[in-house]
């Protein structure tokens, strides 16, 4: 489904990505973690399209089309979904527009006619429920004023509503506590189908206690030194990542 | 004195025609002050961005309609949906019997059908609240005025029923002028809302219409205060909004400015006595050729009083705004908090905003912010909007929408609110469906 290799990426003629390789299969689910500046958020903005991140080698394929030509918006369209792990806040922006317009420009980008405004917000208001927000969200600001685990929720009913292919989980756990990090995990597991990928970007093993994972890879100075199953992420919990890095240097030099 | 000042005042059908003596002495003393007045030119300080070449090069001038309209199919523009008003309609100047509500009220009469008690209050107060030397046009609106509206709230009566005023105005055979002047007077604890609401039945116009609004807000009494210029292309707008607030007193405002051929609204508030509060909302929207200029002016003469000023404008096409944000803080006025915050948005390259915030600071113990941004878009806001299929373009109108409607969204009044969401909708191109389900 996706297939990235040798991606190397620099912000602000800082290299972060180092050749990074990884091959997801549809349905599989993939945990990245590893230690602060280490590039984890680099790659779902490397692989979101989003702007001041350049791209100086390698490729990321989605279903055979490379991402890494293709704007934000179209990425989008094709199923990659990036949930943030800081929601942006559109005061002025009511939830529902912003909801309605994305679904429709990513249905008609599937040849889908756009959906009446009455059966958008049924559609919303169901998917409000799963994620245990109120429907009064749809009409406040985009994330305006929600607190850290209401925007994260918010994320979710995104991801459930436009059905991508591949998501991306930008550290969707930090800051959450352990009800809301059920409800996210739930949402999650609830989208789980052969034909949808994972990434999971997080620091804690807590959330694959969840979310559990079909791959653990750990990412170091910029490229996956060590991969593994669900067992690796119990492994680092225990022993930090220092060796990993040491391991990642000396295989370097 | 030039022909073009004659042919403004010649809009006076005659010597003064009104039967109050208050009024007859107002238009005198307008005439002169008008008269010793230079017609502005990009040379006056005030009028240094805003040219009135469009208004001067009319040389047969803005003369006075007869005494007639016609107020068939206008009934559509008058009305505010689900406003619960006590509505007062002028047409062209004229008040049309026709479009306003059936009942009156006692707080509210024109001035020629004052009785004796409101000819008073309209005596002691009319033109009080203006320094019409520094106002050619409100000087003007003085010399021209013959009749105009008083609202009047009686000391710690809470008006519940809303006041809305709507000047409408419909293209005629000659460029013609409106003199609008509105009076509000409110006593000691008293509470009042004023909705102005000025439109015109299409783009076709060619009125001048010069709107001068005085409001005396007494000791703890609240004014609400909304001023709504929906009129279309051709219309010229100038005049103002001229307030007195009396101690704790509160003038909350909201203007509202579409744009026109050229609009100008002067706004200016005292903080006469200590512990008043102003707080004042614009937004404005000009686009085509279309020419809009707020100058407010806030004198803070003493200590202990607030203003929060916040004002936001979107120039499309080739439109230009202008905003002058002034507040002079004398040297008594002691412990006054004093925001304002101008932002823009220019939606093509061949727009233009002129933006000037200026604060004269004489006390030393205030605490005063400003800003002026000519803002482009938040690119993270844009990002988060992309990552989700929304192409930027499409982003950007979002956004511009978002930025205008987070000042709709503190309206107290739904239904001021639900009148210009659509047109802001339309200007956008929003889906007016889904706007309903947000309201």
């Amino acid at each position: 489904m996706l297939t990235i290799k040798d991606l190397q990426a620099s912000v602000e003629d800082k290299n972060i990505l180092k050749g990074l390789n990884l091959d997801i299969k549809p349905g599989e689910i993939h945990a990245i973690m590893g230690p602060n500046g280490a590039g984890k958020s680099t790659l779902g903005n490397v692989l979101s399209g989003r702007d001041g991140y350049e791209v100086t080698g390698g490729s990321a394929e989605l279903e055979g089309t490379n991402l890494l030509d293709l704007e934000a918006e179209e990425r989008a369209r094709l199923g990659l979904f990036l949930a943030f792990q800081y929601p942006v806040e559109i005061p002025g922006v009511s939830n529902l527009e912003f909801l309605k317009a994305s679904v429709d420009s990513v249905r008609a980008a599937q040849g889908k006619e756009a959906l009446d405004s009455v059966s958008f917000l049924k559609l919303a208001r169901a998917k409000c429920k799963l994620v245990n927000l109120d429907q009064s969200f749809l009409k406040r600001g985009v994330n305006e004023g929600f607190s850290g685990g209401e925007k994260k929720r918010n994320e979710i009913m995104q991801m459930m509503l436009l059905e991508p292919k591949i998501c991306i989980l930008d550290e969707t756990d930090s800051g959450l506590d352990i009800d809301a990090l059920q409800v996210v995990a739930e949402g999650v597991n609830s989208l789980r189908d052969p034909n949808r990928s994972f990434i999971i970007v997080t620091h804690y093993q807590r959330l694959l206690d969840y979310i559990v994972p079909d791959f653990v890879h750990v990412l170091a100075n910029g490229k996956i030194v060590k991969s593994g199953g669900k067992e690796l992420a119990l492994e680092l919990e225990e022993k930090g990542y220092g060796w990993l890095e040491d391991a990642a240097e000396n295989g370097a030099d | 004195m030039t022909d073009f000042h004659n042919t403004l005042l010649a809009a006076k059908s005659n010597e003064s025609n009104s039967s109050l003596s208050a009024i007859a002495a107002l238009n005198k003393s307008g005439t002169v002050s008008f008269l010793q007045q230079e017609i502005p030119t990009r040379k006056t300080e005030a009028w240094k961005f805003t040219s009135l070449f469009n208004f001067t090069s009319n040389e047969e001038g803005y003369g006075r309609l007869a005494e007639t309209h016609n107020a068939a199919g206008l009934d559509g523009i008058t009305t505010i949906p689900a406003l619960d008003a006590q509505r007062l309609v002028f047409v062209n100047g004229q008040y049309s019997e026709e479009l306003s509500s059936n009942e009156s009220i006692k707080n509210v009469v024109r001035f020629s059908q004052a009785n004796e008690a409101q000819q008073a209050i309209i005596a002691d107060n009319l033109g009080t609240s203006i320094e019409q030397e520094k106002h050619i046009f409100a000087a003007l609106n003085n010399a021209n005025t013959n009749d105009g509206i008083l609202v009047h709230v009686e000391k710690n009566e809470q008006l519940k029923t809303n006041i809305q005023i709507t000047h409408i105005t419909t293209a005629q055979a000659k460029p013609f002028t409106v003199a609008a002047r509105l009076l509000i007077v409110l006593e000691t604890g008293a509470q009042a809302t004023v909705i102005e609401h000025f439109a015109s039945n299409d783009a076709e116009q060619n009125c001048f219409v010069n709107a001068v609004t005085e409001a005396k807000v007494g000791a703890n009494a609240r004014l609400n205060h909304y001023r709504l210029q929906l009129m279309q292309e051709g219309s010229i707008q100038m005049g103002g909004v001229h307030v007195d607030l009396d101690r704790d007193a509160n003038y909350d405002s909201f203007q509202l400015g579409l744009g026109a051929k050229i609009v100008r609204n002067d706004i200016n508030v005292n903080h006469n006595v200590g512990g008043s509060h102003c707080e004042i909302v614009g937004v404005y929207l000009p686009q085509n050729k279309q020419l809009i200029d707020f100058h407010s002016n806030i004198e803070h003469k003493v200590a202990n009083c607030t203003t929060n000023e916040v004002f936001r404008g979107i120039m499309a096409d080739k439109s230009k705004a202008v905003f002058n944000g002034r507040i002079h803080i004398h040297p008594d006025a002691q412990k006054t908090l004093a925001g304002l915050s101008n932002k823009n948005l220019l939606l093509s390259n061949d727009a233009t905003i002129n933006t000037k915030p200026e604060l004269e600071i004489y006390a030393d113990d205030v605490r005063c912010a400003h800003g002026a941004t000519i803002a482009q878009l938040d690119e993270q806001a844009r990002f988060y909007l992309q990552s989700r299929g929304i192409s930027a373009a499409e982003a950007d109108v979002m956004l511009s929408f978002g930025f205008i409607n987070e000042l709709l969204e503190n309206l107290e009044l739904d239904a001021i609110r639900n009148l210009i969401r659509p047109i802001l909708a339309l200007r956008f191109g929003r889906d007016e469906e889904l706007m309903k389900h947000i309201g």
